[in-house]
């Protein structure tokens, strides 16, 4: 039976799968990447994906609107971003416990909102999938790369463009400066407070549409603690991609695909315990990381606030 | 080194922080209970009864605080040594499970071998759930977040696996149901109760082990070196400390002290293991609450102490005004969230105070006498 | 220690500031003939599943019995966390309710620690036959093999590619049960019918519980079913690949009114019913119920909106008719 897991019904499935299940990690992890690039630890990701995608559930639920729901989901997931950013930055609250606030908030608040808004298990119309001309026709691969929903190909146009913002432009270098050496870019003139903000905003942005990729876009569905952990999982991604946009979309895609594998070893019926079956992303994701001894440093003024000498 | 009456107010001020930062958010909370109609002062009432209103709410605060104290103390420990360990509920459950495989499999033992026996277990399983982290990123680099987290989720299939399958009680393993727990503990390997209350042994064990935390943090040199480590591991390195074993260290005692939470959970309050399929339905968030009263209390074990009561108070609080007002519990979470926002974000006010008063008599402000350090090095580590 | 003394004191002084404004929290007492029920559950009231099923049960109960003056319900829900449902229990036992429900097996434990205190309050706690031997414990069950068997012989009558799905939680329990129960019902119908079954090994993981169902449906099935909360996530995956869904617990029509066939739902009232004459009579417990087809605890619930031919409804009501006289038995 092991055998069967090498058809090609099976690896494309793997590969599609794996293509999905990534999406809400991109779009969470790469905000959070910022947000360590400029220096800021956020544990509160899943709080912000919570409330993102219970936002866009429900404009979408009322409105048939996507477009609105959408910016919704953004606006919700800008304004926790916000709020964490305030509390971080301008009241210097240590970042990893703030973070685990935040969660629980959006964890109660999403679910509070959800109960007396809705009342019950829902479904919505979210975003079809869109196949793109041509590309789509291919045979496996289509189906795999080009036949997915406008919020999956959009976590992916992200990592390139991330990677061009941090890397190759000012406002880029900024952010890696004030992650490195907060006093030494202050000194230049960049505003601390002002990049902070920005960074720890526009996760918090992404965390929104990382959940509306959920509730709208891949589940068509909202349920309390829907993301049960998935938020966790991002910013351990952020790590393994060593702060590097094209690191993390490595990662996601390994965790997501060595989880599509173990949904397929047992539908399979391979003679593996399920719950050993879905540990199994888990285990992988730490031994590649052993195996491929990274080097590679954190930004140095991760986790510390930042305060003019006056 | 006599604090000035002044001086001594100003402290005073700093350590009631915290609780004018939790009635701001309760205060918060207030609004988003009268939008659910429900009368605030009634709820926090309610809330204040359950938390500390007889002995029995009282008991059952402390029974709640216990496994948030075991898991800040080892908290304290980490996070002095510059490494974040959020696997405290992995570590509880791999704890757990290997005290219960203790108790349930040496059942002619007598409690007084037997109790020691399993703590050493619980503490056994959780240094080897955290030491693995540990020594991940001592020696291959791989961050401590990362694996903390991976190794959560691990722990918890584990469990399932366990208690559906090899240590599953007999009893269920002919039913239909198939209750994934284990069996009963025998009687005598319980901790001691105070009837009629919950409150058990565990509490006390939790007490004097903070103390014993204070002393190898401040007064041998393995705490002097992890927290050395966690300060500047460059100069340690120079001083000649062995800085990759002190990191694994760090993170190995974080955890066994996290395990020993699960063992006393397991042989205090619950007296088998049952599994609803998550982590925390096992450990009550324990392994994340702690990280909050480890950081409530200024990483400091002793602190630490009223901090867990307070937390665990809120919890038990919470639980039974949810019950006696019949509002949501989504509310009550989202409320915790709040207070732990508020209460992390007065700390700037504290420092302020604390700098100030380091300017204007910088000689009298050595570590105070308890061995606190300061706020400065404790925002570092987290 | 002086510090925490006084945020002691000062909180103690807050907190008496703070009751004597309120008005007083005690509720009035209740009159005498009024039933009261607490009910803990590990879930959401409105899950579509597990702790819905019970919700429903208790409120059909009260409208039953005339609405809320006669028939108290309170509640506590997402109590996920045992220790935590203990205290809940102890609680409502202590605040003199008549019926004390701790709806889940991972409760039991901590009933069996409370209602000996408690010798007046009658408690019940599923799913499970175990009463503890003790004289104020109920035990309730669903046979949920039952209802599993027979949406098993009407997948089994309406798949056309030979594969069907099954995404479960974690293999144990009322979930186990079911999936059995399914596999029986397929494989008595048409032995050359595969099953794929998958745990995802979590009872929130909508995510993946919805993956799981792609996972199916690229494997070949045209028939999924599941069993708990997080299953929502794949009725819609479902609903996407015009696949058809068998749900259980309570009815998930709603979810997908398109391709949605049956639900197996529980009626608990069956069982409440009984209990609480019992109690008003005076027997606290040492009972144990089970819900099944034959006692009504038990109803496929069809979809008026999927009609589906007639000789699969036939093969799916001899099932029902076999399984309530005795001569099909879902599980050996």
């Amino acid at each position: 039976m092991i055998s069967d897991l090498f058809s090609v019904t099976v690896l494309v499935g793997i590969l599609a799968s794996g293509i999905r299940l990534a999406t809400p990690y991109l779009y969470a992890a790469i905000g959070e990447t910022f947000g360590q690039r400029s220096g800021v630890l956020n544990l509160g990701v899943e709080g912000q994906m919570l409330l993102g995608a219970f936002a866009a559930f429900y404009v979408a639920l009322k409105t048939g609107n996507l477009g609105l729901a959408v910016f919704v989901a953004l606006l919700v997931g800008a304004v926790m971003g916000l709020a964490m950013a305030f509390v971080t930055v301008n009241l210097h609250a240590q970042q990893g416990i703030s973070g685990i606030g935040f969660y629980l908030f959006g964890l109660g608040l999403s679910d509070l909102l959800f109960q007396k808004m809705l009342g019950t298990v829902e479904t919505v119309k979210g975003f079809p999938k869109v196949d793109i001309p041509f590309l789509s026709d291919i045979p496996g691969l289509g189906e795999i790369f080009f036949s997915q929903s406008i919020l999956v190909y959009g976590a992916y146009l992200l990592v390139p463009v991330a990677w061009f913002v941090l890397n190759k432009t000012t406002l880029g270098l900024k952010i890696r400066s004030v992650g490195e050496n907060p006093e030494a870019a202050d000194s230049l003139g960049v505003s601390v407070a002002g990049i902070r903000y920005f960074t720890i905003t526009l996760g918090g942005t992404l965390s929104g549409l990382a959940g509306a990729s959920l509730s709208i876009g891949l589940l068509n569905v909202f349920q309390q603690n829907m993301t049960s952990g998935l938020g966790f999982i991002a910013v351990a991604l952020v790590y393994f991609g060593g702060w590097r946009p094209w690191g993390v979309l490595g990662g996601a895609l390994l965790f997501s695909m060595v989880n599509a594998l173990q949904l397929w070893i047992q539908v399979l019926g391979i003679p593996i315990p399920s719950d050993i079956a879905v540990m199994m992303p888990y285990v992988l994701t730490i031994l590649v990381l052993v195996a491929s001894v990274s080097r590679v440093r954190a930004p140095s003024a991760l986790t510390k606030s930042f305060e003019r000498d006056e | 080194m006599k604090p000035s009456q002044k001086e001594w107010i100003s402290r005073l001020v700093d350590g009631l922080l915290p609780v004018f930062a939790t009635l701001a958010a309760l205060l918060v909370g207030a609004v988003m209970l009268l939008f659910l109609r429900v009368n605030p002062l009634q709820a926090y009432a309610a809330l204040w009864e359950g938390a500390f209103g007889s002995s029995n709410a009282l008991a059952e605060t402390l029974v709640k605080a216990t496994p948030l104290l075991l898991v800040a103390l080892g908290i304290c420990i980490s996070f002095r040594g510059d490494v974040i360990n959020i696997g405290g509920e992995g570590q509880m459950i791999v704890g757990a499970l290997l005290a219960a495989w203790l108790g349930l499999t040496f059942t002619d033992w007598p409690g007084w071998v037997m109790i020691p026996a399993a703590m050493l277990a619980g503490f056994i399983g959780g240094a080897v759930w955290g030491g693995i982290p540990g020594f991940l990123k001592a020696y291959f680099n791989v961050n401590e977040i990362l694996s903390t987290v991976m190794m959560n989720a691990i722990a918890v299939q584990l469990m399932n696996f366990l208690l559906r399958g090899p240590m599953i009680d007999p009893s269920q393993a002919e039913l239909a149901s198939k209750i994934p727990q284990t069996a009963r503990l025998v009687e005598a390997f319980r901790l001691a109760r105070l009837a009629p209350t919950r409150l058990h042994l565990g509490a006390l064990i939790a007490v004097i082990l903070a103390v014993l935390v204070y002393i190898l943090l401040w007064r041998t040199t393995l705490g002097y070196r992890i927290r050395a480590v966690g300060q500047n591991p460059h100069a340690s390195r120079y001083a000649g400390i062995n800085v990759k074993r002190h990191i694994v260290m760090a993170l190995l005692l974080s955890g066994a002290f996290a395990g020993l939470a699960g063992a006393v959970q397991v042989f205090g309050v619950n007296y088998r293991m049952i599994t609803d399929g998550s982590a925390s339905g096992f450990t009550g968030s324990a392994g994340f609450n702690g990280i909050v009263a480890a950081l409530f209390g200024q990483l400091h074990p002793i602190w630490s102490i009223p901090a867990s009561v307070l937390f665990g108070a809120l919890l038990v609080g919470a639980n039974s005004m949810q019950r006696a007002m019949q509002v949501p519990s989504a509310l009550i979470t989202a409320l915790n969230g709040l207070v732990v926002v508020f209460v992390v974000s007065s700390e700037i006010w504290r420092q302020r105070r604390q700098r100030r008063r380091l300017a204007s008599a910088p000689e009298t402000e050595s570590s105070p006498g308890s061995g606190a350090a300061s706020p400065e090095s404790a925002e570092e580590a987290v | 220690m002086k510090k925490f003394t006084w945020l002691m004191t000062v909180v103690v002084a807050l907190s008496l500031i703070l009751s004597a404004c309120g008005p007083a929290a005690t509720p009035t007492p209740a009159p005498v003939e009024k039933f009261r029920v607490a009910v803990v559950m590990p879930s959401a009231i409105n899950d579509l599943a597990f702790s819905q099923s019970m919700y429903d049960a208790l409120i059909r109960v009260q409208n039953e019995m005339g609405g809320p003056e006669n028939f108290e319900i309170v509640y506590s829900e997402n109590m996920f966390v045992v220790d935590d449902a203990a205290a809940a229990l102890r609680d409502y036992a202590s605040q003199g309710f008549d019926l004390v429900i701790g709806h889940g097996s991972q409760y039991g434990s901590s009933l069996q620690e409370i209602a000996p205190d408690f010798p007046d309050t009658s408690f019940a706690w599923g799913t499970t036959v175990d009463t503890f031997g003790l004289p104020n414990v109920f035990a309730y069950e669903a046979a949920s093999d039952q209802g599993g068997y027979v949406n098993g012989v009407l997948a089994a009558s309406l798949t056309t590619s030979n594969v069907i799905g099954v995404v479960g939680p974690i293999e144990t329990g009322d979930a186990k049960l079911y999936v059995d129960g399914f596999k029986a019902g397929v494989a008595a119908t048409n032995p050359a019918i595969q099953v794929n079954v998958n745990y995802i090994g979590s009872f929130s993981d909508v995510a993946l519980a919805s993956e799981a169902a792609n996972t199916h449906i690229s494997a070949g099935a045209d028939v999924l079913t599941g069993t708990a909360q997080m299953v929502v996530g794949a009725i819609g995956k479902a609903e996407e690949a015009g696949a058809l869904w068998f749900g259980t617990q309570s009815n998930q029509t709603s979810l997908a009114p398109s391709i949605v066939v049956a639900s197996q739902v529980y009626h608990w009232e069956v069982v409440l019913d009984e209990m609480i004459s019992m109690i008003k009579s005076g027997t606290l417990g040492g009972k144990s119920f089970v819900i099944n087809l034959a006692n009504g605890g038990e109803v496929i619930e069809y979809n008026p909106a999927y009609t589906f031919p007639a000789e699969a409804g036939a093969l799916a009501e001899a099932a029902i008719e076999g399984i309530k006289n005795g001569s099909i038995k879902p599980l050996p």
